[in-house]
């Protein structure tokens, strides 16, 4: 797989992949959260054509049934082991009170019993994060803990400030 | 009729009237800015509505329009985003200076202007304006084509040229000989590194410092160090604009995003005050009598900037018909001629109003309508009106898209 990222400065982020049936998909990643979908035009390779745009829930939606299964997948073998345990994702929205400060300011095992096992971040995901670990707007924190802790997460992180 | 009143009607009545102007800009797809000129060039004096009432107030709101834009400048672009620009297109923004400055300078020494009116006149016909520039490509589409990173880098680079630029033209307009427009640029380039630097390492104080949850707090915090750090900037013989401007620098990324959203308002209301005051402060009669330079002007700068996109695209290993695209993309001039045009004629260099007033007028309408005829011609019919009428969201649904997509073998 070939995925090419591009800063478009003043937009956001521009991605190419070239998928292995060998065609060209380009995702403008806007900064606002909306996005843009194109593949290319074929006697202009440079010129995008058929440009889908998505607003920024629509964006979330696509993201989420795009990428749920396979990230739930690996913590359901998990959750089977042990009875009762579950995971969830959830999302650091735009201006979230916890956006740009450290994931131990969640105090999320403290306060829920729920532990952040991951946290996916654009195309990344920094499994094991630590304390100390940065949390931006946008991250989707993977935890994983009992049914009632995880909707106690869920209403604290998206909390008032 | 009392004072207050008729200042209220004065300002009501603008105001009215640069919305429906806005509007018809819009439906047209093009920039609002020429058509915010036209309409100030009709006021003022001689024109059909005198503004006697509100002229100080106009003058006034146009210096903290000037302040507000560069901030927004400063805020549009990241630090990151400036020094990736830098290392890929560096030599583009060479070219674009070399290529579109020149002209202008020459052009504004043949009109007989002193050598700092010229200087003034290189920003004007160097700036593209980025405001139309980015809308433009939003509109059409354009944004993951692969000649839109060179365009934006060259966008990029200019807005962090105009903070070199700005110190260095206030002082040449201040009467100061080459060794204070060395100094002067000199201390613009420490002030311009020193924000870059604060951004990367401390920026996260200054956002927290500025950070409040509520928007009323963000937006009096954010204005009232802007204010102060230009009108500080202002005192100490610099430009307060280019004070602005670093302090949206300065500004970290993760701020800056919300700063945007709340400064997004008040900006525009205050930017589009100061194209009134520029457009007022330009006696409309003479315009025409400097017409033939402001075009001959326009076509020369037209091809410098087509021939720079082109240039830059290349570089990024575009063939021929996106290069054309990024060059044509590039021609429009606005909000930051303008912004330059201004500086000059407050400093004592009338000459300008009138041919910086036609050369916007003309490139900022030819432009955009250039840049659409660069797409191919299936797509030129679609790509034009309805989508830019509705400000470049989402375009209606089931609305055919482009003939290309149609079209056999496309």
């Amino acid at each position: 797989m070939d995925l090419e990222e591009t800063l478009l400065p003043g937009i956001g982020v521009r991605y190419r992949l070239r998928t292995s049936a060998g065609e060209v998909l380009g995702i403008v990643v806007r900064r606002e959260g909306g996005a843009e979908l194109a593949v290319y035009d074929r006697r202009d390779p440079d010129r995008a054509r058929g440009v889908l745009r998505l607003e920024p829930d629509e964006v979330d939606a696509l993201a989420e049934v795009l990428g749920a299964p396979r990230l739930t997948q690996r913590f359901a073998d998990l959750s089977r082991e042990v009875p009762g345990l579950e995971s969830g994702r959830f999302l650091i929205q735009e201006g979230s009170r916890f956006a740009g400060r450290p994931l131990g300011d969640t105090r999320a095992r403290t306060l829920t019993g729920c532990s952040v096992v991951a946290i996916v971040r654009d195309t990344d995901v920094v499994p094991s994060p630590g304390p100390a670990d940065t949390l931006r707007a946008g991250d989707v924190l993977v935890a994983i803990g009992s049914a009632s802790g995880l909707q106690e997460l869920a209403a604290h992180l998206a909390g008032p400030a | 009729m009392d004072h207050v009143a008729q200042l209220l009607l004065e300002l009501g009545l603008l105001f009215a009237g640069l919305s429906l102007v806005g509007s018809l800009a819009r439906r047209l797809g093009l920039s609002s800015v020429p058509f915010v000129l036209v309409a100030a060039l009709a006021l003022g004096e001689g024109g059909v509505v005198p503004l006697a009432t509100s002229e100080p107030f106009i003058e006034a709101a146009a210096e903290i329009g000037v302040v507000l834009l560069l901030l927004a400048l400063g805020l549009e672009f990241s630090a990151d985003e400036l020094f990736v620009s830098l290392r890929h297109h560096g030599p583009s923004g060479l070219v674009d200076l070399l290529l579109n400055a020149l002209p202008g300078f020459a052009a504004g020494l043949l009109l007989d202007l002193p050598w700092q009116g010229a200087l003034a006149l290189a920003g004007v016909t160097w700036i593209s304006s980025s405001g139309i520039v980015a809308r433009l490509l939003g509109d059409l589409g354009r944004l993951a084509n692969r000649e839109t990173p060179a365009v934006l880098s060259v966008l990029v680079l200019e807005d962090l040229a105009m903070a070199l630029f700005l110190p260095l033209l206030v002082v040449a307009l201040s009467g100061g000989g080459p060794a204070a427009a060395v100094a002067g640029a000199g201390l613009a380039v420490g002030a311009v590194t020193l924000a870059l630097l604060a951004a990367q390492r401390q920026g996260h104080r200054l956002g927290r410092l500025l950070a409040s949850a509520d928007d009323e707090q963000l937006l009096l915090r954010l204005v009232g160090l802007t204010l102060l750090v230009a009108g500080l900037a202002q005192s100490l013989g610099a430009s307060a604009a280019v004070g602005a401007f670093l302090v949206g620098l300065a500004l970290p990324a993760s701020f800056a995003e919300r700063a945007r959203a709340v400064l997004g308002p008040l900006r525009d209301l205050f930017a589009a005050t100061f194209f009134v005051a520029f457009g007022l402060s330009t006696d409309p009669g003479a315009v025409l009598p400097v017409l033939p330079a402001v075009l001959l002007l326009a076509l020369v700068t037209t091809g410098t900037k087509v021939a720079t996109g082109w240039f830059a695209a290349g570089r990024d290993g575009v063939a021929r018909p996106g290069r054309l695209r990024a060059g044509t993309a590039l021609v429009a001039r606005g909000e930051f001629s303008i912004v330059i045009a201004g500086l000059a004629v407050t400093a004592g260099v009338p000459e300008l109003g009138p041919l910086a007033t036609g050369y916007v007028l003309v490139l900022a309408v030819a432009g955009p309508v250039l840049t659409r005829l660069a797409e191919p011609s299936g797509a030129r019919s679609t790509a034009g009106l309805p989508e830019a009428g509705n400000g470049g969201r989402r375009p209606p649904p089931g609305r055919p898209r482009t003939g290309a997509e149609t079209s056999p073998g496309g």
